[in-house]
């Protein structure tokens, strides 16, 4: 199915948050997610499940002035 | 000597030279620059992830006590600087939050009026809210009204390295603001902060000069350094004019 | 060249009309220049610059405290004699006041110096009255000998005398030369000198520079503030400093402004100044020449000093007698010059200087 990441399309097969997260090869830890322009605390994204159309954005906190 | 602490929001800090994370060659390069110069609060931005890079933390070199200052790099509006406050907060920033919001993108100028909007609404929701802003003092009192923790005002453009074009625009805010006042931007050299700081600004925030430095705990240093010896000429002149009266013609009051 | 054609391109000047049409922008157009013309020198002496005295104040302390420190020069007056053969209606030697007139003997005056040197002064100043006889100039200069033996800095304040004689005291051991030209105003002078030497007005204009081409360290000039109108009278005053301070580079130029107090003999002042012009005149002499100093004597009030050191103020008399002698004890009724006001002594103002955060200083020159 098609979720938008970022503002690009991306195919997916499904599955938890958590999963999409952690399959894309980045660190929990290290990203903060907007779920359908939600922020959602690390502890639920387990309990989420993806579905078409949703909407992520993906952040990290880097360097900046 | 003392000097008394720097108040901003619930924190305190000793150091008044603030530091930002930002244009490092290596952000190995951080917590030395941290340590060489005692900084004890550094600013950081929030980016979308660069999938085709692997995701570092700048957290992880940023030492635990270091005081985060997440800032809204990137926000065009009130409502996008809203939305990267609430996003860094939850990302365990922390509470601190520095409005960077820029529309101008010839001169990189700070949007005053959206910067004013973006306070107002983070002020309620419980942020520590340092805007960055062009000085201007009628802008700062308003700010001051609506709760900012400080006041950021630019020295000259971001990247210019001119110093303290605004000088005269940034006594009237130390002269006038009840907030500390914090010079950030177009700082390029060590006496560039000295000089703030000899104005009687609060404190300085030094991102570019120091990270791109051929050796940045070294500039980080000499930087610190600046910061205390200007801060020290100012308290000097301070401790002498309070020997006269406090009254408002101390000098020639008393022919009247 | 004398100062006196400056004097006469300005004999025709309306002061009372400028004055009139001086401006608050005037005002606030002088105190952004770094180097003051003599038409600013004029708009920080009108009136309206009372309108602004606090913003003239802080740049004048801060000016001061630039090119002095937070120093304050303390210095004794020495009396010797108080013979005069000059009849000056406003002073208490004047000749024809009925005082006791007294010389002091050399035996004397070693006394007094004993009294003084266990003062922290070291720095006198000597005055005779206006007497060649009875005071010639060796006499002076062995008096000079005298007080080389204990003060490492000697002025006089004395009759006129020419450039020779100047330099013979100079060779003597004197560095300093006070004199006041007392009133600026020609017609007034004439009015108020009657007779004697000092009724030579070119003559008593030019000593201070005769003074600085002998090659004293420090010439101090100054009037008498009351004999004259006050404005254009302390214009001139810091005109004459300014010519002698861009004309000898060498010589520390310093100004008086003594505003005339009650002397023996009851004559009051024609002029009236009250301390707010005081205080505004040396805050216009303090800008107008940034490096020339500014004395105070015991005229004034302990209060007022205390305030003039953050006014411009950077020489004090301190512990002072104006009777002659008067030192060392001797209880006799001795007329003083003038009234003294601050009757403080050297431990007390130097105490006070202290606690406001000003180094007393009482030793700044020692010749070689």
């Amino acid at each position: 199915m098609k979720i938008s990441v970022n503002g690009e399309s991306e195919k997916i097969l499904g599955g938890t948050l958590m999963n999409y997260i952690i399959n894309k090869g980045l660190k929990p830890d290290a990203v903060i997610v907007e779920y359908n322009y939600k922020l959602i605390k690390k502890a639920e994204w387990e309990n989420i499940l993806l579905k078409k159309n949703d909407n992520l954005e993906i952040l990290s906190i880097v360097g900046g002035g | 000597m003392e000097d008394e602490l720097l108040k901003i929001g619930d924190r305190v800090f000793k150091n008044r030279l603030f530091t930002g994370t930002g244009k490092f060659a290596s952000k190995e390069l951080i917590p030395s620059m941290l340590e060489a110069s005692g900084s004890e609060l550094i600013t950081v931005a929030l980016r979308r992830v660069d999938f085709s890079s692997k995701t570092e933390n700048i957290l992880d070199y940023i030492p635990e006590n270091i005081t985060l200052l997440p800032n809204t790099s990137g926000a065009r509006t009130a409502d996008e600087a809203v939305r990267i406050a609430r996003i860094a907060r939850e990302a365990g920033c922390g509470n601190l939050i520095k409005i960077e919001i820029i529309t101008d993108m010839k001169y990189l100028m700070p949007d005053n009026y959206e910067t004013l909007l973006a306070v107002e609404i983070l002020v309620k929701e419980g942020f520590v809210v340092l805007p960055y802003v062009l000085p201007d003092l009628p802008l700062a009192k308003r700010l001051e009204e609506a709760g900012a923790a400080a006041v950021m005002p630019l020295g000259s453009p971001i990247g210019s390295n001119r110093g303290l074009e605004t000088a005269s625009l940034i006594e009237m805010l130390v002269e006038n603001c009840l907030v500390p006042v914090i010079v950030d931007a177009g700082i390029g050299r060590p006496s560039h902060a000295a000089k703030a700081m000899e104005m009687g600004a609060d404190a300085v925030l030094v991102n570019t000069a120091i990270s791109s430095a051929e050796d940045p705990a070294i500039m980080g240093k000499a930087f610190s350094l600046a910061v205390k010896a200007g801060r020290y000429a100012y308290l000097a002149e301070i401790a002498q004019e309070s020997k006269l009266a406090v009254a408002s013609s101390p000098l020639t009051g008393f022919l009247r | 060249m004398s100062f006196y054609k400056i004097i006469e391109e300005f004999k025709n000047f309306d002061f009372n009309g400028y004055f009139k049409k001086v401006t608050d922008e005037d005002i606030r157009k002088t105190l952004l220049k770094e180097k003051l013309s003599y038409k600013d020198f004029l708009n920080l002496l009108s009136t309206k610059a009372q309108d602004h005295l606090e913003i003239i104040a802080n740049r004048a302390h801060k000016s001061t405290v630039q090119y002095f420190g937070r120093v304050i020069n303390l210095f004794m007056p020495l009396y010797i004699s108080n013979y005069c053969s000059n009849e000056c209606i406003y002073c208490g030697f004047n000749k024809k006041n009925r005082i006791l007139r007294k010389k002091l003997s050399f035996k004397e005056i070693e006394e007094e110096c004993r009294e003084i040197a266990k003062t922290q002064i070291r720095h006198i100043l000597l005055l005779t009255g206006g007497d060649r006889a009875a005071s010639p100039p060796e006499f002076i200069r062995e008096a000079v000998k005298i007080l080389k033996k204990y003060f490492s800095s000697i002025s006089i304040e004395v009759y006129q005398m020419d450039e020779n004689e100047y330099l013979m005291l100079k060779n003597a051991g004197v560095d300093g030369l006070t004199i006041y030209q007392e009133v600026y105003d020609e017609e007034i002078y004439s009015k108020v000198h009657l007779s004697g030497e000092k009724r030579d007005y070119l003559d008593r204009l030019d000593a201070p520079e005769r003074g600085a081409k002998a090659g004293f360290r420090m010439v101090n000039t100054g009037a008498l503030m009351g004999l004259g109108e006050t404005r254009s009278e302390a214009f001139f005053c810091g005109m004459h400093a300014k010519y002698l301070d861009d004309k000898y580079l060498d010589t520390e130029i310093s100004i008086s402004l003594p505003r005339l107090r009650e002397a023996e003999g009851g004559f009051k002042p024609n002029f009236c100044i009250s301390d707010k012009s005081f205080v505004q005149f040396m805050l216009a002499c303090r800008l107008f020449i940034p490096r020339a100093g500014l004395t105070v004597s015991t005229r004034e009030s302990p209060e007022l000093r205390d305030r003039l050191i953050y006014l411009g103020a950077t020489r004090l008399s301190a512990g002072s007698r104006t009777g002659v002698g008067g030192y060392a004890g001797k209880k006799e009724e001795n007329t003083p010059q003038f009234v003294i006001s601050d009757n403080r002594s050297v431990d007390e103002i130097v105490s006070t200087l202290k606690a406001k955060g000003f180094q007393p200083v009482f030793k700044d020159w020692e010749l070689f």
